[in-house]
């Protein structure tokens, strides 16, 4: 058998595939969900008519969303027990439980509410309504930190011991496994991420619109949340990323020595910007490098010793016998690099948009024409610069929506990758996790149809977001603007459309 | 009643749940070919089960999810074992999902035809395959010392096996037509109760056949009695229908469906997935389980988690309890401006 299509590698690439593919619609969800919550709260509260068009803009693109979201979780679930069986057999224990909890607590209040909340606008009294999108938001942030809790486990296995008779891992300590700090420094950090996309995604979005001074109303008001949520959510995901940075250092010094190339270990150790190595040889030939930055980085410390990959190799080999023990490490010194780097793109971006759009696009009210005029953005007092550099900066924050969506997929190739050979670190590798029964066939096979099932849907899904994004937010109906008084709609006229259907 | 007894009744009570409640809506998607005649009829079909279907599937993810906790052998064995249908079923569910969701995101008459047929496809292709699944895991399937599965893709297209195929999907038929005739008004719900009629007695033949033969393989006393509740079910379903009891047919023939479910269960206990190799290789309940702790942990979720869902989805089926129509379809509404 040929040793590239070995079913381990094929199930690790469908494996990769599925979950990045998935991850793309994840983390816009989760921020989606909330954002538009925010948004449909504000018009609850103030009812103005463009909080209301703009909650259902974004609803929209939310809903385009959740679909792909929910449908490729489903092949999530199934993968484990198809093609890692030996894996879920050996782990199923622990790593049962906080998936059965994802699905019991936060999958069913997703799914219901989301039911309640497309359909029932013309159903439900509005605050009941609110509460509905609300309770899909909670739904969204619940999931999320079960599956992060299952895969910290697999970073770093607590609260379990070894039944060697059965062969298997045994929980001991469900709490540990939900409150270690690398789940909910990972959660923190996953999170946060999630809420830079959906502020980018809706930063994006606004900019495109405002640079051809369409829906201006509500993408004024789009633009400055997005921005607003960029902006601390970028703050927060760098603060995070720092506490799971340590917390990695500790739990998994050669993944961390991957994503700094650090071959050999050093006191202090310097922060690589670029280096290129023999990973044969085990040293770099070319190494940019900031002295001290990455002891400060793995210990809040300048002068601090980190392990290399070599010393942590040799002493994987001491403790878990003869192999080698290193992951790619091109892949996670490169994953590291450019997730880091589009996720401060971003932030930068944003910062840089809070800047230049502050205090509610400050033109002097005697330079704009009309209240729905787009103002030019603030640049200090050059009212000369400004009329240029707006074109140029709604350019480049509508690419922006891309670039949290890239850190995030290389974020989860970091870190998943950067665990190799482990799938649950220094417990089980990942050779030993494959079905021993599912053929090489019948994985390629299963590799082909997710893989041509998943391009299809990405273009029928783009497009439609595309379309939904160009036709801006709807105008609003009779109906929009009297919501029903009571649960179940109003009987008055109970022959008229439903407001919304498939 | 030891935990990994109680997981039994549970994961069984999360497969008849999903049965139950995914089981009409598969029915509605299949009825979109066999009852519509045209757009808007289709168009009502398929909101007759808008609000709802994604709230069932999850019993699906959670049946699943609790096998993994609850019996992490059966989930391995089952899930490598049945790879290629399952892998249908999967696709299945994707499209299904999307279908639904994005038929209307365009008002092209193109676009809508083609999802309505992959609806139809994707609904009718799992119903047929989930009874093939249980089929084979109550008539037993090749298993090795190893507890792995080591039978052909062909060994789980046996008669039997198919025969349970064509239980479920004729009997989701049903209990999707009764729903619709339980669900619309006008010319629409009229022709569902006559289609349930006739779908009923197909499926009355080729359910009848399938309980007697999995009674005579693998039955026992209590699977007798679920047989017999099952059988009387769905007799009182039909009767119901003609009646024009529709209320009282859709719980009846949501019974046949319990009862149905029950007693392929009752007749597994205490195996989960017997092997026909060799009696010692049977997964049961002892062997497949998780540890006490973890069951202990479970069982409590359970305890507190599965009373909200009931109620909360059942809050659901209330807020939507309307019967719709044609009339409730705007005529622009095809347009995608209206939503």
């Amino acid at each position: 058998m040929d040793l590239a299509l070995a079913p381990e590698t094929l199930a690790r690439w469908q494996f990769g595939i599925t979950t990045v593919y998935h991850f793309l619609f994840v983390p816009l969800t989760i921020s989606l969900a909330a954002l538009t919550a925010g948004l449909q709260t504000a018009w609850v509260r103030t009812e103005k008519e463009k909080y209301l068009r703009a909650t259902k803009f974004w609803g929209k693109l939310f809903l385009i969303n959740i679909a792909m979201g929910v449908v490729t979780g489903i092949v999530q679930e199934f993968q484990f027990g198809m093609n890692w069986s030996d894996y879920s057999r050996f782990v199923g224990d622990i790593f049962g439980a906080p998936l059965a909890f994802e699905a019991l607590i936060a999958f069913f209040f997703e799914s219901t509410f989301i039911g309640l909340w497309i359909f029932g606008w013309d159903k439900l009294p509005k605050k009941i309504h609110l509460a509905c999108i609300w309770m899909v938001s909670i739904g969204t942030i619940l999931s999320a930190y079960f599956i992060l809790a299952a895969n910290s486990w697999m970073q770093h296995p607590v609260g379990y011991k070894i039944d060697k008779a059965k062969g298997r891992a045994e929980l001991t300590d469900f709490w540990a496994v939900l409150t270690q700090n690398t789940a909910l420094s990972q959660a923190f950090h996953t999170l946060s991420a999630a809420f830079l996309t959906g502020g980018a995604f809706m930063v994006g979005i606004a900019a495109y619109h405002l640079a051809r001074k369409k829906h201006i109303r509500e993408m004024k008001t789009s633009l400055r949340l997005g921005l607003v949520t960029v902006v601390i959510a970028g703050l927060l995901t760098a603060i995070s990323g720092d506490t799971l940075g340590k917390v990695m250092f500790k739990q998994q010094p050669m993944k961390m020595a991957a994503a700094e190339a650090l071959w050999d270990g050093q006191k202090p150790a310097p922060f690589s910007i670029f280096a290129y190595g023999d990973v044969e040889k085990g040293h770099n030939t070319v190494a940019i490098e900031i002295p001290g930055l990455l002891s400060f980085l793995a210990d809040d410390d300048f002068t601090s010793y980190v392990p290399g990959i070599n010393d942590v190799n040799k002493a994987e080999q001491q403790k878990f016998g003869p192999g080698d023990y290193r992951p790619n490490i091109p892949v996670a010194f490169w994953g590291f690099r450019w997730m880091i780097g589009f996720g401060m793109f971003s932030f930068a971006i944003g910062l840089a948009g809070l800047w230049l759009t502050r205090k509610k696009f400050m033109l002097p009210k005697h330079l704009r024409v009309g209240e729905d005029e787009v103002p030019h953005l603030v640049l200090f007092k050059n009212k000369a610069l400004s009329p240029k550099l707006t074109p140029w900066y709604w350019r480049i924050a509508t690419w922006t929506l891309a670039f949290p969506l890239i850190a995030n997929s290389w974020g989860w190739i970091f870190t998943e990758m950067g665990r190799q050979p482990w799938v649950v670190y220094g417990v089980l590798q990942t050779r030993h996790a494959v079905s021993p029964g599912v053929s090489q066939g019948e994985v390629l096979t299963s590799m082909i149809v997710f893989t041509s099932l998943y391009a299809i849907l990405a273009v029928v899904e783009v497009k439609l977001l595309a379309k939904y994004v160009k036709a801006g937010p709807p105008e609003l109906t009779e109906a929009d603007l009297n919501p029903p008084t009571k649960i179940g709609g109003d009987t008055r006229d109970a022959d008229k459309p439903m407001a919304f259907s498939y | 009643m030891q935990l990994h007894d109680v997981w039994f009744v549970l994961i069984a009570v999360l497969w008849t749940g999903y049965f139950f409640l995914e089981g009409f809506d598969f029915g509605v998607g299949i009825l979109t070919k066999l009852l519509a005649r045209n757009r808007p009829e289709r168009r009502v079909l398929i909101n007759t089960i808008g609000p709802v279907w994604d709230g069932n599937e999850v019993w699906l993810l959670t049946a699943g999810g609790a096998t993994f906790a609850a019996f992490p052998e059966w989930y391995a064995t089952l899930f490598s074992g049945f790879y290629l249908p399952l892998l249908v079923i999967l696709v299945c569910l994707i499209i299904r999902g999307v279908a639904f969701e994005y038929r209307a995101k365009r008002p092209e008459e193109d676009w809508q035809r083609n999802w309505e047929t992959a609806i139809f496809w994707t609904s009718l292709i799992p119903a047929f395959l989930w009874g093939v699944a249980f089929g084979n895991i109550v008539r037993g399937v090749k298993i090795d010392q190893h507890f792995e599965y080591v039978g052909s893709l062909g060994d789980l297209f046996n008669p039997y096996a198919l025969l349970g195929g064509l239980v479920t999907l004729t009997l989701f038929t049903f209990h999707g037509a009764v729903f619709t005739a339980l669900k619309t008004v006008g010319d629409i719900r009229v022709r569902a109760r006559k289609l349930a009629l006739w779908v009923g007695l197909v499926t009355a033949v080729v359910a009848l056949g399938f309980l007697l033969w999995t009674q005579a393989h693998s039955g026992n006393g209590k699977s007798l009695v679920a047989l017999l509740v099952a059988v009387v079910a769905l007799v009182a379903a039909l009767v119901a229908n003609q009646l024009g009891r529709e209320g009282w047919a859709f719980a009846l023939s949501g019974v046949t469906i319990v009862a149905s479910v029950a007693m392929l269960f009752l007749s597994l206990f205490p195996n989960v997935m017997p092997s026909t190799l060799n009696g010692d290789w049977s997964l049961t309940v002892t062997n497949a389980s998780s540890s006490p702790y973890t069951l202990k942990i479970m069982t409590w979720l359970a305890a507190i988690a599965t009373p909200l869902v009931v109620l909360y989805q059942g809050w659901t089926y209330w807020v939507f309890r309307k019967r719709i129509g044609t009339q409730h379809i705007a005529p622009d509404a095809a347009a995608g401006a209206a939503h």
